[in-house]
């Protein structure tokens, strides 16, 4: 039975800004700059706007904060954060405000400039009573931890590791908006400074700049805007822990709740997925991922991936933008996944276009493998 | 709720530390330990928590080592016997094997007592 939010809601406008490297902008420029883009793509005005949904790594009231900014009077807003995945999260919750009729069109926005503000993950994230002592790295440490284990128990290597990265830069070379370009190969990942055991400053994503947003209506609304509308098919969002050590199983994450229950609002299998957009702020992310929403069983996500099956020409396309490692990643990518989806959906991703795309799935994560959201979007073929 | 007549669970774990003990709670009916400090039981919610001696017992369930200018120093999540998981470091190697036994230590860390963990006698590096 098709459940009753699926294909309710589409995404109809999508804007960036300053992602790289953005100089002399602030973050609620850059989150600004990405909106209007965004309402601009989908034909609308501002002043339509009245859903406001938002967070970010800077604003300790990212709505009320981005809404004043935009000179917004929101009828309906919603600043969950869970991190990285918050903004799958809020595709979810706009879908929801906007079946329901508590707003009409909503805007879903981030912005960030740590790039240029020290290159450092900026993070209001509070101390850790039980992990500060011990001078853990926000939040290397616990993705190492995770791939120690991962490496532990199922025998996944470090080239295993490195061929995420190497598949993701080959994604990105082949998109002119993608930060880290050029050659990348498992040798140089092995040989790149050694950060956190086992992970290398190659297995870890980007410190960029970027804005990013998206504008969602109902579907009736959608069909009669100037772009594709890409269909919100069906999303759910799973957390199991806070810190690392409060993680039940290091090997496995929320994403194998959030993504089951993702399809069966959508009405689909991971076999009928043609984009995955996998939140990769590490490469053991991309692994773990890809086994706790069933495209390969457990424990054989580093074997799955050898061979260049999620790079360019490979079996399942992951991450077309390039991904966090080598596309963008100011901070919280999750809004960046459905920018590419949704690109892809309407085809028009350039040289990196997939030959076909209807269905796209973009799996945000947040904190350290803390929050996992998953959303799937598809074309008006799969309505 | 009534008014706290005495700490809270956490304050206890550190009052114990102080005093060079390291306890545990355990739930009196289904005989679970739990930590970090809580009030219940996670999920279950059982409240009959005594304070327990915890075994200093464990192995190593994850470790890494973080490299940086000024050197470099592990972290480790380490699952104690009584099948409780904690964050912490393994002192005087710079790594271990993910399996190997340690045993628990009270060390001052930033002029607080903390745990930390020794590779159990025996155990090869």
């Amino acid at each position: 039975m098709t459940h009753q939010l699926r294909g309710k809601a589409a995404v109809v406008g999508i804007g960036t800004a300053g992602t790289g490297e953005a100089p002399g902008w602030s973050a609620i420029e850059l989150l600004g700059q990405a909106s209007l883009n965004a309402i601009e793509d989908a034909g609308l005005k501002l002043s339509d706007i009245d859903g406001l949904f938002c967070a970010t790594s800077m604003h300790a009231f990212p709505t009320l904060s981005a809404a004043e900014y935009l000179g917004l009077k929101p009828r309906f807003f919603d600043g969950t954060n869970v991190g990285g995945s918050s903004f799958e999260a809020h595709l979810l919750h706009a879908a929801l405000a906007l079946d329901a009729g508590l707003c009409d069109a909503a805007l879903v926005c981030y912005g960030s400039n740590q790039r240029t503000a020290g290159g450092k993950l900026a993070s209001m994230s509070e101390k850790q009573l039980h992990e500060t002592p011990y001078r853990p790295r926000h939040p290397i440490t616990a993705y190492a931890l995770a791939a120690s284990r991962h490496m532990h128990v199922f025998g996944t290597t470090r080239e295993m590791l490195a061929e995420v990265a190497v598949s993701a830069r080959a994604w990105a070379n082949l998109n002119p908006a993608a930060f880290a370009r050029g050659p990348l190969t498992v040798a140089d990942v092995l040989a790149s400074r050694m950060v956190s055991d086992p992970l290398t400053v190659a297995d870890c994503c980007l410190v960029t700049d970027g804005g990013a947003a998206c504008v969602l209506v109902r579907a009736d609304r959608a069909r009669d805007l100037r772009q594709k509308p890409a269909y919100l098919l069906g999303a759910a969002g799973a957390q199991w822990h806070r810190a690392i050590a409060n993680m039940p199983d290091l090997t496995v994450t929320a994403a194998s709740d959030s993504g089951p229950r993702a399809f069966a609002m959508a009405g689909i299998t991971p076999g009928d997925v043609q984009l995955a957009m996998l939140y990769d702020a590490f490469t053991i992310n991309t692994i773990l991922f890809l086994e706790d929403l069933g495209f390969c069983p457990k424990g054989e996500g580093g074997r799955f991936v050898q061979g260049g099956t999620i790079a360019p020409g490979g079996k399942l396309a992951v991450n077309t933008s390039g991904g966090g490692l080598s596309c963008v990643h100011p901070g919280m990518y999750g809004l960046f996944l459905i920018i590419e989806a949704v690109t892809q959906l309407r085809g028009a991703a350039g040289a990196r276009q997939l030959a076909s795309c209807d269905i796209a799935l973009c799996h945000g994560n947040g904190g350290t493998l803390s929050s996992q959201v998953s959303a799937v979007l598809g074309s008006a073929a799969t309505l | 709720m009534n008014e706290p007549a005495s700490p809270g669970p956490e304050a206890e774990f550190r009052a114990h530390l102080r005093q060079g003990r390291f306890m545990l709670q355990r739930s009196r009916s289904t005989g679970r330990h739990v930590f970090y400090p809580r009030l219940m039981i996670p999920g279950s919610g059982e409240t009959d928590l005594d304070w327990v001696p915890a075994s200093g017992n464990g192995r190593i369930y994850a470790i890494t080592v973080n490299r940086a200018r000024e050197g470099a120093w592990n972290i480790a999540i380490v699952e104690l016997e009584e099948g409780v998981r904690l964050l912490s470091r393994i002192e005087g190697v710079e790594t271990a094997p993910i399996g190997a036994r340690v045993r628990a230590r009270i060390a001052e860390i930033d002029g607080a007592p903390e745990l930390v963990f020794d590779l159990a006698e025996g155990t090869a590096p």
